[in-house]
């Protein structure tokens, strides 16, 4: 066992903590308002590699390893979750599917410019009528011989109008149910593309989240990946992956939270002293802090897991889980502690507490994973 | 042995900060039983190097001969031969652009021991023991310098000027014989002129991210006018261009110590404390009670700036002109 | 050209400061070390003209005195952009001690600028950069608050009282810099360090020199009394105190 983080490591936790103070934290509050798109935060984050940081040099990314890139979640989540849920499905979902399962052709022409930053991916799985279950995908990919005809609806799309890259999953033999699925990468500028309207979220407000629909949109045959009928395996084992993404950024929606309720506490006066002192507050820090230290635990044993080569889908699915469910705790105590100044913006910690909740929903609600923990235990 | 006091001037004029330095040395020439000399580089009138006198120096060496802006190895040969002429066992100059510029470079060829951003006249003479700020103003370090030539920069406002007394003085027109051929061009000077100058002002008004705009400014340079004061702000103010970097005070920028300081809008990072903490009073106004400048601060208004600055200037003007 | 950036690492500036053994020794335990923030801004500027005028400058490299915990900062330089680093094997004792050991170390490699920090966060001594040139004899400007070079010459910016100068020198050439140099310090990217990995770093052992001074102690200021505060209704009341009793206005 060894705790300690290198120091390789550690420049990547200033450098993501840096960005967020110096580039993310100024406007953050006003983004959230208007619900606008960090595009120059989001230039400057690929300028630094962020959005590859996984992938491997070979293909332009910054070859680092998934600790790295959840201290940089961490960090970059308890300032501005909209940009660290880009940050998380260029990396976890999109360029790692590439690298994982893609062909050399397809690395060469997608994954490099994705992984240097210069273009943005999406993820396209959830339908209206298929959230969390993958197999009920109504969207159609028909076999015309030289491409696929691509039909249907697909849902709640992070960076549908910022990405040009999408990784689309559909059906393309309904009969096979799971085994008649399929992934395919798509350009969205494809004719037969269009974005619904920007929806208006309770949080993660300057993420770009559309629906998207394709109308016979002509998808190359060299755009699947992998064998016919891979598309849920690949989309079960990208999502394993996902997961300690958005772990992460649960984390660090908490661990943020903590930061300005200490802060907070040590300073805000109340009965004569400072509100630290009474034990109401002190122990509510404790508590926090227990949670939030457990989070990471399982965050970082889950990339330890997957940086090993080793099976990690079921400790990524309870770090998702966990992670999630704790932020909503210690976001929700955090607003507490801040009393009025808490239900405030100005004092950030609403907006980490609306941004918790939907840690606990996409990617797999917590109940999903609880299904996913549990039939790992009892099969 | 005698104490050397490299006094600056500008346009031929001397600054308060030169006879602080001389008050400061006349303090350890006394406890030393040596006497003040004071080197002048560039065109200065004899009435005005005879103020000299007047805050402790007994003898004023003057070096016409040098090129008119600072040539950081000319200077340095001219001071250094003086430091020889007159067998000067202490060089003091002030802790400032110019100070910072050649003492480092006096203590190097001469290998004598440099105390930077000096508080205090030495605690000790055997051994030779001077208190010096570190850490940006945190905490301080007394140091002891093992040379028998020791240099020290004085961080400015911490000694103060003694009252100036009418004592004889000489003046010698020196050729310290050094080459005067810069190897640096002087391309452009840029002067700033009708501003008092941060590192001159006795009364600071400093400005902060609360002061939400760099429209609300009026505000603080209305202030600053009735209390003939300099205009400071925090590093965001300067980052964000609202306010020119040379007023940015704080860790990376100035370091100042005003007998007032007034910070308005300003939480007080550390960053920033450390930059006015040797103020001799500080006056903040913020509308967060809780604010980290409130523990440094020696008298505090709560309240929005917009409330309170107009009534400030109300109130100083009155007494202004009471 | 060549640009030698020299720095150090330094207590992160929100550090609270505490001492050890009888306030002679500055306590280390648990203090995060950062570069020089002087010094980091040096290096920021010496990438920044790198990067963006192609065939200006063919090598960055960094020198510090330190031991081999520093080469936690050393790899963030070179993470930055510096090429290649010299880290001169010893506890960094006054600043003289400091500047001999860069000196010795860097004197045959010919570098065209040398850039410093004009100040350092921890002893503040403003102190090494004046005097490596004068052991380098180098021509030197110190508050340089913009620096641009091309062939063999620089032109920088430097504060003066009241304003600035804008000065022309022929390399090799030192700067001590201050802010204004680069706006901030450059936050390194992954790719840089990736690279940083297998840049080289030379150790080289401290050559004799003296010291001239030495702390014999450190001391906390005094705590400041509590702030007299008022609401906005007492603003009268406080510039009476001002007038009256603080005489300050």
């Amino acid at each position: 066992m060894n705790f300690n983080f290198t120091e390789e490591q550690k420049m990547i936790q200033q450098a993501a903590k840096d960005f967020a103070v110096r580039e993310l934290l100024p406007d953050v509050i006003e983004r959230d308002t208007k619900a606008e798109f960090p595009t120059a935060h989001i230039k400057k984050l690929s300028e630094l590699g962020f959005l590859g940081m996984m992938t491997a040099p070979e293909y332009d990314g910054g070859g680092m390893d998934t600790i790295s890139y959840v201290l940089a979640m961490e960090e970059i989540s308890k300032v501005d979750a909209s940009v660290s849920v880009i940050m998380s499905v260029c990396n976890s979902l999109v360029n790692w599917g590439l690298e994982t399962y893609g062909t050399e052709a397809q690395k060469e022409k997608y994954l490099k410019p994705l992984a240097r930053g210069e273009k943005i991916g999406a993820f396209l799985l959830s339908e209206p009528e298929a959230g969390s279950d993958a197999t009920k995908q109504r969207t159609t990919a028909e076999d015309k011989g030289d491409y696929y005809l691509l039909n249907g609806t697909k849902n709640w799309i992070t960076n549908a109008a910022s990405a040009s890259v999408y990784l689309v999953i559909a059906h393309t033999n309904p009969e096979k149910a799971h085994k008649g699925i399929n992934a395919f990468i798509v350009e969205k500028d494809s004719p037969g593309i269009t974005l619904g309207p920007h929806e208006d979220k309770m949080g993660m407000r300057s993420s770009d989240t559309h629906s998207v629909m394709f109308t016979d949109v002509k998808v190359p045959k060299e755009n699947r990946i992998g064998e016919d009928g891979f598309g849920f395996s690949f989309a079960m084992k990208t999502l394993d992956g996902g997961r300690i993404g958005i772990a992460s950024q649960a984390l660090g929606l908490a661990s943020g939270a903590l930061e300005r309720s200490i802060q907070y506490a040590k300073e805000r006066k109340a009965f004569g002293t400072e509100i630290a002192n009474h034990q109401a507050i002190a122990f509510k820090i404790a508590d926090m802090a227990v949670k939030i230290e457990n989070a990471r635990n399982l965050c970082l044993k889950a990339a330890w897991l997957k940086d090993n080569k080793q099976p990690y889908g079921l400790m990524s699915a309870m770090a998702k889980q966990y992670c999630a469910d704790i932020a909503m705790e210690v976001t929700t105590e955090a607003v507490q502690i801040h009393g009025g100044y808490g239900y405030v913006k100005e004092y950030h910690v609403e907006r980490l507490m609306r941004e918790a909740k939907l840690t606990q929903i996409y990617e797999g609600t917590s109940e999903i994973q609880k299904i996913v923990i549990s039939r790992s235990l009892l099969k | 042995m005698a104490i050397l006091v490299y006094t600056e001037n500008r346009e031929g004029k001397f600054k308060k900060a030169t006879f602080e330095l001389l008050s400061y040395a006349q303090e350890i020439a006394q406890k030393t039983n040596t006497s003040v000399v004071a080197l002048s580089i560039g065109n200065v009138e004899d009435e005005t190097l005879k103020t000299l006198g007047q805050y402790g120096a007994k003898k004023i060496i003057s070096v016409k001969n040098a090129p008119e802006f600072l040539d950081n190895k000319i200077y340095t040969d001219i001071i250094t031969s003086v430091i020889e002429k007159e067998a000067a066992n202490i060089v003091i100059m002030a802790h400032n652009l110019s100070g910072k510029a050649l003492a480092p470079r006096i203590s190097a060829r001469l290998k004598a021991g440099l105390v930077s951003a000096a508080v205090s006249t030495p605690s000790s003479y055997d051994p030779f023991v001077v208190k010096k700020a570190v850490f940006t103003g945190k905490a301080f370090a007394h140091i002891k310098v093992n040379t028998a030539l020791k240099v020290i920069t004085l961080a400015q406002n911490s000694f103060g000027i003694n009252d100036p007394q009418d004592q004889d003085v000489s003046i010698e027109t020196f050729d310290a014989g050094v080459d005067t051929n810069s190897k640096t061009k002087l391309i452009d000077t840029h002067k700033i002129t009708g501003k008092l100058l941060l590192t001159d002002a006795e009364v600071v008004v400093s400005g902060g991210r609360g002061m939400k705009s760099a429209d609300n400014w009026h505000l603080l340079e209305e202030l600053a006018d009735v209390l003939g004061a300099g205009l400071a702000c925090s590093r965001p103010i300067s980052d964000e261009g609202w306010r020119p970097h040379d007023e940015h005070v704080g860790q990376t920028g100035k370091i100042i110590a005003p007998t007032l300081y007034i910070a308005c809008g300003i939480s007080g990072a550390i960053q920033h404390v450390g930059g006015i903490s040797a103020s001799k009073c500080i006056v903040a106004i913020n509308k967060d009670p809780d604010a980290p400048i409130f523990e440094v601060a020696d008298y505090g208004i709560v309240g929005d700036f917009q409330n309170v600055l107009p009534q400030l200037l109300e109130a100083v003007k009155n007494i202004k002109n009471s | 050209m060549k640009i030698l950036v020299c720095i150090s690492d330094v207590p992160d500036t929100t550090t609270k400061v505490k001492f050890k053994d009888d306030n002679t020794a500055f306590e280390t335990a648990g203090v995060q070390w950062v570069i020089n923030p002087w010094d980091e801004l040096s290096l920021t500027r010496a990438v920044e003209m790198k990067e963006k005028t192609p065939g200006l400058i063919d090598n960055i490299t960094v020198v510090t005195v330190g031991p081999k915990e520093s080469e936690a900062t050393i790899r963030k330089a070179l993470a930055i952009g510096a090429d290649n680093a010299i880290r001169v094997d010893a506890l960094p004792k006054d600043a003289f001690y400091v500047a001999s050991q860069i000196a010795e170390a860097v004197k045959n490699e010919n570098f065209d600028i040398i850039l410093t920090g004009i100040d350092s966060a921890d002893y503040n001594g403003s102190a090494v950069g004046g005097m490596l040139a004068e052991m380098l004899d180098l021509t030197s400007v110190s508050s340089v608050s913009s620096l641009n070079a091309e062939n063999s010459k620089v032109t920088v910016t430097r504060e003066i009282e009241g304003g600035t100068e804008t000065i022309e020198a022929a390399t090799p050439f030192l700067a001590i810099v201050q802010k204004g140099i680069a706006i901030e310090p450059k936050i390194p990217a992954m790719r840089g360090i990736m690279m940083a990995r297998t840049k080289p770093l030379k150790v080289v052992e401290p050559a004799d020199s003296e010291t001239l001074t030495h702390i014999e102690k450190f001391e906390m200021p005094q705590a400041k009394g509590a702030c007299k505060k008022f609401d906005a209704e007492g603003v009268d009341e406080l510039v009476n105190l001002l007038h009256n009793e603080a005489k300050m206005i």
